[in-house]
C-alpha cells in the first residue's frame, strides 16, 4: 500500500548515511527523493511543498542532539543519533503532526446520535455506512440506516441488502425528498428505540450545487453530531479541492478513507487532513462488513517511514491470539524446538490476521524484502497448500520433523495432492527457519528470556546498532537467509534451468524406481 | 519483550511461507510467459474500422473541469522568458503534477520540452509541450469490431469507478448505431448491482441476463454469451464486480470468467475496458498493469470527467502500459459517453482551442498553510 512512500524515505535516509551534519546541500537530494515519493503517493503538491519546507527548516535549524534520550523510535538511552536518523525523525514527527496526533473518537451524544455520510460518487459511502452500523452494533449500540440516496439507480436496494445482512433496520420511503426523509427518519428512530442514525446520502461531484444545497438542508434540519466525508484512498490531486469544497459547505467533522487495503499509497490522508484540519476517523479495508479500522496517526507515519506499524500489528495480534500461549511458543521457537504443529498454528494465526501482505507491511524493515520478492510471493493461497501438506503428516512427523524421509514425503505429497518437490521444499524451508530461530535465540536479542543466551553485553551490542528492529537485524545477522538476499528467493543453490531439469528428471526416475520396487514386493 | 516475541512468531512464519510462495510464483510466472508467447503467435484478431463522427463540443465539456489546470499552465506560459526558461518550466511541471500526470511522468515531459526548446529557441513553448503530450497519448484508438457477432465487451475496474454506468451508456451507444445489445450482470457480489444494471438496461432498452445475487459470475457470462449466440445478438457487454487489483482471488476469478467466455467465442472478449475514475491519482498505473496482466485490458474508459478532476494520469498509463483511452464519460445522461480525442484533451488541459472567457472560474486555490 505504502511501498512507494516508504521507498522514497528509505532512499533519502540512505543518501544521508555517513554524513556527519545536515546542511542545506546534503539534504537537498534527500528532500528531492521525499518530494517525488510524496507526489507519487498522491499527496497534493501544495501540501508536499509545505511539508518539505517544514522538514528542511527543522533539519538545518536544529542542532542534532547526539545524546538522545529514549524516545518512541526504540533508540535506547545513551545511543548516538546520526544525522540520517535525525532527518528521518523530523520527517516522522512532521508526518504525525500533519496527520493529527489525537486518535479521534465518534461523538455519539445525541438522542439519537446522527451520523451523516457524504462524499463523491463511488467513494464507498454506502458500504462504509454499513460497516459503521456493524461496528456500532458490535459496541452495543442500536443503529438504524437511512437510505437518503434516491438518485443512483438501486442505491436504496444496496443499503436494504446490507441492512438485511447486518440485521439493522433500514429506513426508506419511496418518492420522499431526502431532506424530509432524513427528518422523518430521526423521529422514527426515536420511536423504535434506535440510538444511532446513519444517513447514506447521494454522492455526486463536489461542484454539483443542487446536491450540496440539499446536503446543507439536511444538516440544517437534523443537526448531525458527525458528518463524515468519505474519500477513496486512490484519489489524486483533486482530493484537496473536493474535500475543501465539502468542508466549506458542510463543515464535516472528520473523514473516512476507503479501499485502503488496495495498493494505493494513501497520500490523500495527508492532503485532506492538511487542507481541512479535520481528522481521519476510520480506514475502510476490504469487502467484509467488519473491515473498518481505527486510524492511528503514529502507525501510518511509522509505516510511511518504513518503520512498520508495530503497535497496529500488536493490536491485531491481541485480537486473535492468546498472549501467554504465544509467548510460550515463541520461547520454544527461539530455543530451536520448532515443530510443524507450531507452524500450523502460525498459519492459522496469519489467516485470522488477514493477508500476508498486510502483515508484512506492518512489520518493520520489511519494505525492501517486499520489493525484492515477486508480488505472487504474497499469495495467500500458498498458505492453504502448506497447510494441506502439514495436515497430511502423521502426528509423530509433525512433532519430530527430522524423521521425514523420501518415502514419508512421497506419502505426504500424495495425501495433500501436491507435487513431491513442494513437500521437499517445505521441509527444507522449515529446517532453515528453525535453525535461524535457534540462532536468533542465542544472539542475545532476547536476552531477557530465561533459558536463552545473551545478557547485558549482548543487549548493549544490540542497542549500539541503533534504531533497528528484529526483522532487519535478522537480515543482517543472516545474509544467507532465504528470501532476504536480492536474488535468492529460494533457499537453495542457484541452478541453471538445465541443471534444474536434470535434477527434476533424476528425482522423477528415482520415484518411479521406488514405486516399482514397492509393487514388486 | 512480549511484543517482540509475538512479532517474531509472525515474522518467521510469514517469511517461511513467503519464501516458498516466491519459488512457486517464479515457477508460475515462467509457465505464464510460455503461454503468453504461444498466444502472441496467434493472429491478432480483426479489430479495425474507425468509429465515425467526432462528437462536437467535447473540448467545451473538458474545459469546465480543466479550468484550474488551464490557469496553472497559463501562468507558466505567461511567465515565459524565451528559450528554456527554468522558472517557467518549473511552473509547467507543477501544473502537470496538479493534473495528476505524476511526478515522474511530469519530470520526463518537462525534460523533453527543455531539450526541444534548447534545440529550437524560437519555438512556441506551448506548441512544444502540446506536441510532447500528444506524442505520449498516441493515436486515438477505436473500439473493436468483429465480422461475426457477437462482439464481447468486458468491463473491469476497481469498486466505485463507474463500471455499471459506463455499461448503460455503452449499450445506448451501440443501440444508436442500430445494433442489438445484451447485458450480462456478472457483478453478483455488490448488493444492488444487478438491480442497478437492470435499471440501465431498461433506460437503454436492452435485455439483461442475470442470475441471483451471489451466483458464479462466470456462469452469468456463459449464459449471456450463449443467449446472444442463440438470438443472433450483435454485442454482449459484461459487467464485473469491482475489485482492487491487489486482491488475488478476485483477480483470478476474472481470469476464470474470461476462460469461460472463450469456450464459446475463442477470440473473445474482443474488448476489455478498464474503467478509471477521473479523480484517481497514481494508483491508476498499478491498476492498469494488474488488470492488463490478468484480463488483457485493451483500453481505458475515463469516467466522471465532468467533475473537477483531470484524469491526467492517463498520459502516464498510455506511456507505461501502452493502453489507450478509448472513451470518456462526461455526465449522467445516456449519451454522455464519447470517443476520446487526444487533441481536445491536451488542448483543454493547456488552455488552447478558443474557449470563451465566461468559463466557470476555478474555486479557491489549493494552497496550504504550514
Amino acid at each position: 500500500m505504502l511501498e512507494t512512500l516508504t521507498r522514497g524515505f528509505r532512499n533519502a535516509r540512505n543518501r544521508l548515511q555517513g554524513k556527519t551534519t545536515l546542511t542545506e546541500d546534503n539534504i537537498a537530494s534527500a528532500l528531492r527523493d521525499v518530494r517525488v515519493s510524496l507526489l507519487e503517493a498522491d499527496v497534493e503538491l501544495g501540501v508536499t511543498r509545505a511539508f518539505l519546507a517544514r522538514v528542511k527548516e527543522r533539519a538545518i535549524g536544529e542542532v542534532v542532539h547526539l545524546k538522545a534520550t529514549r524516545d518512541g523510535h526504540g533508540i535506547a538511552a545513551g545511543t548516538r543519533v546520526t544525522p540520517a536518523q535525525h532527518f528521518i525523525r523530523i520527517c516522522h514527527e512532521e508526518l504525525v503532526r500533519l496527520l493529527g496526533e489525537e486518535e479521534p473518537q465518534l461523538d455519539l451524544s445525541g438522542d439519537p446520535a446522527i451520523i451523516m455520510m457524504v462524499g463523491l460518487q463511488g467513494s464507498g459511502k454506502t458500504t462504509t455506512a454499513g460497516k459503521l452500523a456493524h461496528r456500532l452494533k458490535e459496541e452495543g449500540r442500536r443503529p438504524m440506516l437511512v437510505a437518503a440516496d434516491i438518485y443512483r439507480p438501486a442505491a436504496v436496494d444496496q443499503l436494504v441488502t446490507l441492512g438485511e445482512r447486518l440485521d439493522v433496520p433500514v429506513f426508506s420511503i419511496k418518492g420522499m425528498d431526502p431532506v424530509t426523509l432524513c427528518e422523518t427518519a430521526v423521529g422514527h428512530a426515536r420511536d423504535l428505540g434506535r440510538d444511532v442514525v446513519i444517513f447514506d446520502t447521494a454522492g455526486r461531484l463536489a461542484i454539483d450545487d443542487a446536491l450540496m444545497a440539499e446536503l446543507e438542508r439536511i444538516v440544517e434540519r437534523t443537526r448531525p453530531q458527525e458528518i463524515l466525508f468519505v474519500a477513496d484512498a486512490m484519489i489524486g490531486q483533486d482530493a484537496v479541492r473536493t474535500a475543501a469544497e465539502f468542508d466549506r459547505r458542510l463543515s464535516f467533522t472528520g473523514f473516512v478513507l476507503t479501499k485502503f487495503d488496495g495498493d494505493a499509497r494513501g497520500g490523500a490522508a495527508l492532503s485532506i487532513r492538511a487542507v481541512t484540519g479535520k481528522p481521519v476517523k476510520f480506514l475502510g479495508m476490504g469487502e467484509g462488513l467488519d473491515k473498518l479500522d481505527d486510524f492511528r496517526p503514529e502507525g501510518l507515519a511509522d509505516r510511511i517511514l518504513g518503520m512498520g506499524d508495530v503497535v497496529g500489528l500488536m493490536k491485531d495480534f491481541e485480537k486473535v491470539v492468546d498472549k501467554e500461549t504465544a509467548e510460550q511458543d515463541a520461547v520454544k521457537m527461539l530455543q530451536g524446538r520448532f515443530t510443524y504443529d507450531d507452524f500450523l498454528k502460525q498459519i492459522g494465526m496469519i489467516q485470522k490476521l488477514g493477508s500476508l501482505r498486510s502483515i508484512f507491511e506492518k512489520l518493520p524493515g520489511m519494505g525492501e524484502l517486499m520489493e525484492q520478492l515477486p508480488p505472487e510471493a504474497f499469495d495467500d493461497r500458498e498458505l492453504l497448500k502448506v497447510r494441506a501438506m502439514i495436515q497430511s503428516m502423521t502426528k509423530q512427523e509433525r512433532r519430530e520433523p527430522d524423521i521425514l524421509d523420501p518415502s514419508r514425503m512421497e506419502r505426504i505429497a500424495r495425501g495433500s495432492g501436491r507435487p513431491y518437490e513442494e513437500v521437499e521444499a517445505l521441509q527444507e524451508r522449515f529446517r532453515d527457519v528453525r535453525k535461524m530461530m535457534g540462532q536468533l535465540g542465542q544472539s542475545g536479542m532476547f536476552g531477557g528470556i530465561p533459558g536463552l543466551g545473551g545478557g547485558r553485553a549482548a543487549r548493549r551490542a544490540a542497542a549500539r546498532r541503533g534504531p533497528v528492529d528484529p526483522m532487519s537485524a535478522l537480515g543482517e545477522a543472516f545474509p544467507g537467509l532465504p528470501g532476504v538476499g536480492p536474488d535468492a528467493p529460494a533457499g537453495r543453490p542457484a541452478l541453471s534451468p538445465e541443471e534444474k531439469k536434470a535434477l527434476a528428471r533424476k528425482r522423477r526416475e528415482q520415484r518411479r524406481a521406488r514405486r516399482k520396487g514397492r509393487k514388486r514386493k | 519483550m512480549q511484543e517482540w516475541l509475538l512479532l517474531e512468531i509472525a515474522g518467521a512464519g510469514a517469511a517461511l511461507v513467503a519464501v516458498g510462495a516466491g519459488v512457486a510464483a517464479l515457477r508460475r510466472r515462467r509457465a505464464r510467459l510460455a503461454l503468453a508467447a504461444e498466444e502472441a503467435e496467434a493472429p491478432a484478431g480483426d479489430a479495425a474500422a474507425a468509429d465515425a463522427g467526432r462528437p462536437g463540443g467535447l473540448a467545451a465539456v473538458f474545459f469546465r473541469g480543466l479550468a484550474r489546470s488551464r490557469e496553472a499552465f497559463a501562468r507558466g506560459l505567461a511567465a515565459w522568458g524565451g528559450g528554456a526558461d527554468e522558472e517557467a518550466l518549473q511552473a509547467l511541471e507543477d501544473a502537470l503534477i496538479s493534473a495528476d500526470i505524476g511526478a515522474r511522468a511530469s519530470a520526463s515531459i518537462i525534460d523533453a520540452v527543455r531539450r526541444d526548446l534548447r534545440r529550437a529557441r524560437d519555438r512556441d513553448p506551448r506548441e512544444v509541450l502540446r506536441a510532447q503530450m500528444l506524442q505520449r497519448l498516441g493515436e486515438p484508438a477505436p473500439l473493436a469490431r468483429v465480422e461475426t457477432p457477437p462482439l464481447v465487451v468486458l468491463v473491469v475496474g476497481v469498486n466505485g469507478s463507474g463500471k455499471t454506468t459506463t455499461i448503460g451508456k455503452l449499450a445506448a451507444r451501440y443501440r444508436r448505431e442500430g445494433r442489438t445489445v445484451l447485458l450480462a450482470a456478472a457483478d453478483t457480489f455488490r448488493a444492488g448491482a444487478i438491480e442497478q444494471l437492470k435499471v440501465w438496461g431498461e433506460r437503454a432498452g436492452v435485455p439483461v441476463v442475470a442470475h441471483a445475487a451471489g451466483a458464479d459470475p462466470a456462469a452469468v457470462a456463459h449464459d449471456a454469451v450463449a443467449a446472444a449466440r442463440a438470438r443472433g445478438i450483435d454485442v454482449v457487454i459484461c459487467d464485473t464486480a469491482g475489485r482492487l487489483q491487489a486482491a488475488r482471488p478476485l483477480m483470478d476469478e476474472l481470469g476464470k470468467l474470461i476462460r469461460v467466455i472463450r469456450r464459446q467465442v475463442p477470440e473473445a472478449p474482443h474488448e476489455v475496458l478498464l474503467v478509471l475514475d477521473a479523480t484517481i491519482g497514481q494508483n491508476a498505473l498499478a491498476q492498469a498493469r494488474a488488470f492488463k496482466e490478468v484480463a488483457g485490458v485493451t483500453g481505458v474508459v475515463l469516467t466522471k470527467l465532468d467533475g473537477t478532476a483531470r484524469g491526467g494520469v492517463v498520459v502516464a498509463v498510455r506511456e507505461e502500459t501502452g493502453l489507450p483511452v478509448k472513451l470518456v464519460g462526461l455526465g449522467e445522461g445516456l449519451e454522455d459517453l464519447r470517443d476520446f480525442d487526444p487533441e481536445a484533451f491536451v488542448d483543454a488541459l493547456l488552455g488552447d482551442g478558443g474557449e470563451d472567457a465566461g468559463m466557470r472560474s476555478a474555486g479557491p486555490g489549493a494552497t496550504v498553510a504550514p
